[in-house]
C-alpha cells in the first residue's frame, strides 16, 4: 500500500463570531464524527491538555468541548523559533440525534479526546421487517 | 525573553505573544531547515540547551522515531486515523499519514544526553549542547 504522507493543516484560530471576554488566542480543534448503530462519536485533536483540564457539556442539544493548555510548561524557557502557538481548544456541536445523556462515556489517549454519545431508545434505528 | 509566570490569568497570553514574536523570525537561516514541513515545531531556549516541541495528537508513542546526529534531528512516524467498519462519517477533518522531518540546529547536540518526552499528544526534545559548544571564561592575563 502507498504510504500518505500527513499534510500540513495549521492551527485553525476560533472565528471572532464567537468572542470572548478572556484575552487570548483559542483555537478550534480538528474534529471527526461519526456514527455507529448505537452512537454518535466525537474525536477531537487537543495535543498539550492534560485529562484533568477537559470539560465535557451536554446542554440543550448542545455539546460543547473545552480543553485548557497548562501555560506552566512554557516557564523559564525563551521562545526562539515559533511554526505554531498553543492556545486553549474550544468548540461546539448541534446534535441532531437524541442521546441518552446519562451513557455519554470519555476518553483521552495522546492529544485526541473521544466522547462516545450513546443514541436514546427512542433515536435508535429500527429494521423495518416487509410482511 | 525568557518567560517568567507569574499572575497566572496573564500566563497564557504572554506565552501566546512571545510565540507570536517567534514566528517572525527566521532562525534557521541560511540551514537547509525550514517551515512548511510536518510536523510543525517550536523551538526554545533552556538555559544553553534546546528544547523542540512539537504537537502529534494521535501518533503512538511506539510509532515515533527520533534520531539525532551532530546538530540534526530527525523526527519520523506514522499517524492513524481509524475507525470500526461500522461507523458512518458525519464530518471529517483529521488527517493521517506518515511523517519525516529533518531539522539542523545552528549548534552542535550532545546525541547522548538528549532525552524525549511525549504526554498528551505533545513531544518534547531535551538538546542539550556539545560539550564544545559551550562558552568558556577567559581569564585576561
Amino acid at each position: 500500500m502507498a504510504t500518505q504522507e500527513v499534510a500540513l493543516q495549521g492551527k485553525k484560530e476560533l472565528a471572532p463570531s464567537q468572542e470572548r471576554t478572556e484575552a487570548g488566542k483559542f483555537y478550534s480543534p480538528y474534529t471527526d464524527i461519526y456514527e455507529t448503530n448505537d452512537a454518535v462519536v466525537v474525536a477531537m485533536e487537543v495535543p498539550g491538555v492534560e485529562r484533568s483540564a477537559i470539560d465535557i457539556r451536554l446542554d440543550k442539544g448542545v455539546l460543547t468541548v473545552t480543553g485548557n493548555v497548562d501555560p506552566k510548561r512554557y516557564e523559564d524557557v525563551a521562545p526562539i523559533y515559533s511554526e505554531y502557538n498553543v492556545g486553549n481548544f474550544v468548540r461546539s456541536f448541534t446534535l441532531s440525534t437524541k442521546i441518552a445523556s446519562d451513557e455519554i462515556s470519555a476518553s483521552v489517549a495522546d492529544g485526541v479526546l473521544t466522547v462516545r454519545l450513546p443514541k436514546a431508545k427512542e433515536a435508535l434505528a429500527r429494521r423495518i421487517e416487509i410482511k | 525573553m525568557v518567560l517568567r509566570i507569574g499572575d497566572p490569568f496573564a500566563t497564557l497570553l504572554s506565552v501566546q505573544r512571545a510565540m507570536d514574536n517567534a514566528m517572525q523570525r527566521d532562525w534557521f537561516g541560511p540551514l537547509t531547515s525550514g517551515r512548511g514541513a510536518y510536523p510543525p515545531v517550536n523551538v526554545f531556549e533552556r538555559g544553553e540547551d534546546f528544547e523542540i516541541v512539537a504537537e502529534l495528537p494521535g501518533v503512538k508513542k511506539e510509532d515515533l522515531d527520533i534520531q539525532v546526529k551532530g546538530a540534526t534531528v530527525r523526527i519520523h512516524g506514522k499517524k492513524t486515523v481509524e475507525y470500526s467498519d461500522q461507523a458512518s462519517a458525519h464530518r471529517r477533518e483529521r488527517v493521517g499519514g506518515e511523517f519525516d522531518r529533518t531539522l539542523t540546529l545552528p549548534a552542535q547536540i550532545d546525541a547522548a544526553k538528549v532525552s524525549a518526552d511525549y504526554r498528551d499528544g505533545v513531544l518534547t526534545l531535551k538538546l542539550p549542547r556539545a560539550e564544545s559548544e559551550r562558552p568558556r571564561s577567559v581569564t585576561i592575563n
